[in-house]
């Protein structure tokens, strides 16, 4: 029985802050960030924008493209590091909204960056095995990196959502293997109560990033008895727009095929919807029927879940029932300063109310 | 504590659900149970997403829980196959406001309740 | 139903009264009105508030304000229809002593809204609180939504707004009770800090503390008290949506003209036979809406006709002689029995600087929210 996404969409905020801007703020060189790590600009979400908004219109947009009634997914689950509330789900807000509830299960997940496709993951699980017809799968975030970090570079705002099912002229992208590498890395947290997370500077290269990502891809590659010449696209998790070019350069990847999903330069790092904005990008511009693309999430602490895809001929049908993704990056934006940005993220101190 | 009467209102906030006068075709959010014209006869109607500014302003002195969004743009909007809505304009230039805009409608997060309360979620409208 | 007639008049200053509370301003603006109509009892009173309970915390004012007006045991109405409420409280008054049930009425109006409260938020319950406040809209953002319906439709301007708030301060500087009693120019209103665009600070009514208190009796008993004999000859209420986007006109306050319509029926007189009016000048735009629906001019000419003087104290039909809500101050609860206040000076020929010549027949028209109630009475010097 083939399974695979019958659905997807994106969304990204319209503001933007460049990294000029960040780095006039905090003494850098805005050189060595563009040079160095390959990121222009990042969004940023409006003040009345969260995980719950993002995840709520890209799962709008994925309904329109699955043309299905919401009642009859089976479940939904939102995979972020930045949902709204420390207790009470994301989910249950997006499904009520979008006239999916109450025959439906529901649960927010968190894995850092990988917390989207790790969703993603079980909703084609679930389909596989009978247990539901549809199920929705989200990417969101609206992550924040802590004034002065490098992160701070990065960390943006978006996500992508994805309904996976069985209906054989419905599937869009097919998904022909999937395969999970996981260790206890301890690169990037967040503890109780803290405002940003922490990392481990270096270490989250070669030993977080690269081993995960490049372990997790050649594994699956293999299973499949794949070389990169025989897929057409690749996504890898995208921190920064350096890692995934040397990640896909390691498994045999040329830049070409990477470079309709890398968004990271103009969008910035989505986190949990990284990957996940990665192959919406890919499956809105390049790819074709009949393409195979590679996906690889990472997330720190740390563990990669990979997936191989087939696109379908519906891929002509659906791509432009909704805003694609790289014209909602490179449409209608406002450009912030660094003032405006710290009082849209919640980075000035206030005083309460009384 | 703003849950119970925000959890009542989230039919219309998160789907614009309202409904229609069988005799005279009017749309209304919120639901009436009578219509002006006199009418008991309503059904359920989820209003569209899309309209135009009918009239707007630019708020500039906002109620404590709104006093970090200031300035917003708030607007009556005339939805596509009936119905009006009030609701602020996001991600749009106060400048480009203007009566006959067309707008979509988007959900978002209208205001929180406090340091610690629920966030409450609902309409926005937002230039095309 | 007997005719009525006001006989006694009562009003605290309008302002920030830091040193007066709720039931202190009531008291004042009370026993002022007692003492003016020189009557010994009360038989009933309606207190006309908006919402002390959001600004003071404070419900049951008919029991608080009875009892500090040393009138234990007298029954006692509290009213609320928002800013309307000292319109509606005066209404009530007149239907109890017409009817009969009752022969001498006292009618308040009060708020104190200097507190601490959030003012903005507190007037917001006036609207659909939760399909207007609930998105972060205003009293002036209300208005301001009709000011830009009204200029869009019939090209009325922000100068001609001004004029209105210009000439309201002419009044209001020869009034002793208002809280602003200063000239201000066009130019002062047009660079006014903005509130909600195209309305700036002068263009609203600021927010008061203050009270106002009359005493109604029939008109035979009137005898006893006075020789200046104030009949109400017309009284009109009405009601619209209350929110401001289900109405199918927004620059029409129809609620408004239903309640002009009535008071007009009632007094048998048409809007050219009024000499003078109160109209509920929350802000400048109001003004100009309120005259139309009155019939003091044509539709969408509201402005060109404040413009051209028309309604300053010499002109055709002078408007808001008190200084109106814009210079004599809004207390919401009070405006509406402060209105009737001014109306009586007028007729009474007392009104000083700001006496109108030959002041025979007023009219007050108070509003609830962006319209959603309306209040109109005519008063007749016999």
């Amino acid at each position: 029985m083939a399974v695979g996404i019958i659905g997807y969409g994106a969304y990204v905020p319209r503001y933007r802050i460049k990294a000029e801007e960040i780095a006039a703020q905090w003494g850098d060189d805005p050189e060595v960030i563009k040079r160095g790590l390959l990121l222009y600009e990042k969004t940023v979400p409006n003040q009345d924008e969260d995980t719950v908004t993002i995840a709520y219109q890209a799962a709008k947009y994925a309904l329109v493209r699955a043309g299905i009634d919401p009642r009859e997914i089976g479940a939904i689950y939102i995979g972020s590091e930045s949902h709204p509330y420390a207790v009470k789900p994301s989910g249950t807000i997006v499904a009520e909204a979008l006239g999916m509830t109450p025959e439906i299960h529901i649960a927010d997940y968190e894995f850092a960056c990988k917390a989207g496709a790790e969703a993603m993951f079980v909703c084609y699980s679930h389909v596989k095995s009978g247990n539901m017809r549809y199920a929705m799968a989200i990417g969101a975030d609206t992550s924040q990196g802590a004034p002065a970090d490098a992160l701070e570079y990065s960390a943006a705002a978006g996500g992508s959502a994805f309904i996976f099912g069985a209906d054989e002229d419905k599937i869009i992208a097919e998904v022909l293997y999937t395969y999970s590498f996981t260790t206890d890395t301890p690169d990037f947290w967040r503890r109780e109560h803290e405002m940003y997370p922490q990392h481990g500077g270096r270490f989250t290269g070669e030993p977080a990033y690269f081993k995960h990502v490049v372990s997790a891809g050649r594994n699956i590659m293999e299973m499949a008895g794949l070389t990169a010449k025989d897929i057409q696209w690749a996504v890898f998790h995208m921190p920064n727009g350096k890692f995934p070019l040397r990640a896909g350069q390691k498994l045999g990847f040329k830049k070409e095929q990477i470079e309709p999903g890398w968004v990271v330069p103009w969008q910035g790092n989505t986190y949990s919807g990284a990957s996940p904005n990665g192959l919406t990008a890919t499956l809105d511009s390049a790819a074709k029927p009949g393409d195979l693309i590679l996906m690889v999430s990472f997330g720190s602490g740390a563990g990669s879940d990979s997936f191989i895809f087939r696109v379908t001929e519906r891929i002509n049908e659906v791509r432009d029932m909704v805003p694609k993704l790289w014209d909602l990056i490179h449409g209608r934006k406002f450009y912030l300063t660094y003032g405006q940005y710290a009082k849209f993220r919640g980075k000035i101190h206030l005083n309460p109310d009384v | 504590m703003i849950v119970p009467r925000h959890y009542k209102e989230m039919p219309q906030r998160y789907r614009l659900q309202g409904n229609r006068c069988k005799a005279c075709g009017k749309v209304f959010l919120p639901p009436r149970l009578v219509c002006p014209c006199g009418s008991e006869d309503l059904e359920d109607y989820s209003l569209s997403w899309k309209g135009k500014i009918l009239s707007y302003t630019i708020i500039r002195t906002p109620p404590t829980q709104f006093k970090y969004q200031k300035p917003y743009a708030v607007a009556i909007v005339e939805l596509e196959g009936g119905g009006t809505v009030q609701c602020q304009v996001t991600d749009t230039s106060l400048e480009e406001v203007e009566i006959g805009k067309e707008v979509e409608i988007v959900f978002r997060k209208i205001f929180s309740e406090g340091e610690a309360g629920i966030h409450c979620y609902g309409y926005k409208c937002r230039v095309v | 139903m007997r005719d009525v007639a006001v006989i006694g008049i009562g009003i605290t200053k309008f302002g920030e009264l830091w040193w007066q509370n709720l039931r202190e301003l009531y008291v004042e603006a009370a026993l002022k009105a007692i003492k003016d109509a020189g009557v010994d009892h009360l038989d009933s009173m309606y207190v006309g508030c908006m919402t002390s309970g959001l600004f003071c915390a404070q419900e049951h004012l008919g029991s608080l304000m009875a009892d500090y007006l040393g009138q234990k045991h007298l029954p006692a109405y509290r009213i609320e229809s928002a800013c309307a409420s000292g319109g509606l409280a005066f209404r009530l008054g007149y239907i109890e002593v017409a009817s009969g049930m009752s022969d001498i009425v006292l009618v308040g109006g009060v708020e104190k809204m200097l507190t601490g409260a959030d003012a903005t938020f507190a007037l917001a319950s006036a609207a659909d609180q939760e399909y207007e406040a609930f998105h972060g809209n205003t009293f002036p953002g209300l208005y301001a939504m009709i000011a830009k319906a009204h200029m869009t439709k019939y090209g009325t301007t922000r100068e001609q707004m001004a004029a209105v708030a210009v000439k309201s301060h002419d009044n209001g500087s020869k009034n002793p009770n208002a809280q602003f009693p200063l000239k201000i120019s066009k130019e002062m209103v047009l660079n006014a800090t903005p509130v909600a665009d195209p309305l700036g600070l002068f263009d609203c009514s600021p927010v008061s503390d203050g009270a106002a208190a009359v005493i109604l009796c029939p008109v035979e008993l009137a005898k006893k008290y006075t020789d200046t004999i104030i009949k109400v000859i017309g009284s009109g209420a009405a009601t619209s949506t209350i929110a401001l986007h289900q109405r199918d006109d927004i620059t029409f306050l129809d609620a408004v003209y239903q309640a002009g319509k009535r008071a007009y029926e009632v007094a048998g007189l048409k809007p050219e036979d009024i000499d003078f009016a109160e109209v509920h000048d929350c802000f400048t735009i109001a003004e100009i809406c309120c005259i139309e629906a009155l019939g003091f001019c044509e539709v969408g000419q509201g402005g060109p006709f404040s413009e051209a003087g028309n309604t300053a104290l010499d002109g055709k039909v002078p408007i808001n002689t008190s200084g109106g809500l814009k210079s004599k101050g809004h207390p919401v609860g009070a405006t509406g029995v402060a209105q009737i206040v001014e109306l009586v000076e007028q007729l009474r020929g007392s009104a000083g600087e700001r006496q109108v010549k030959n002041a025979k027949r007023g009219l007050a028209q108070n509003m609830g929210g962006s319209g959603g109630s309306s209040v109109v009475h005519i008063l007749e010097v016999q």
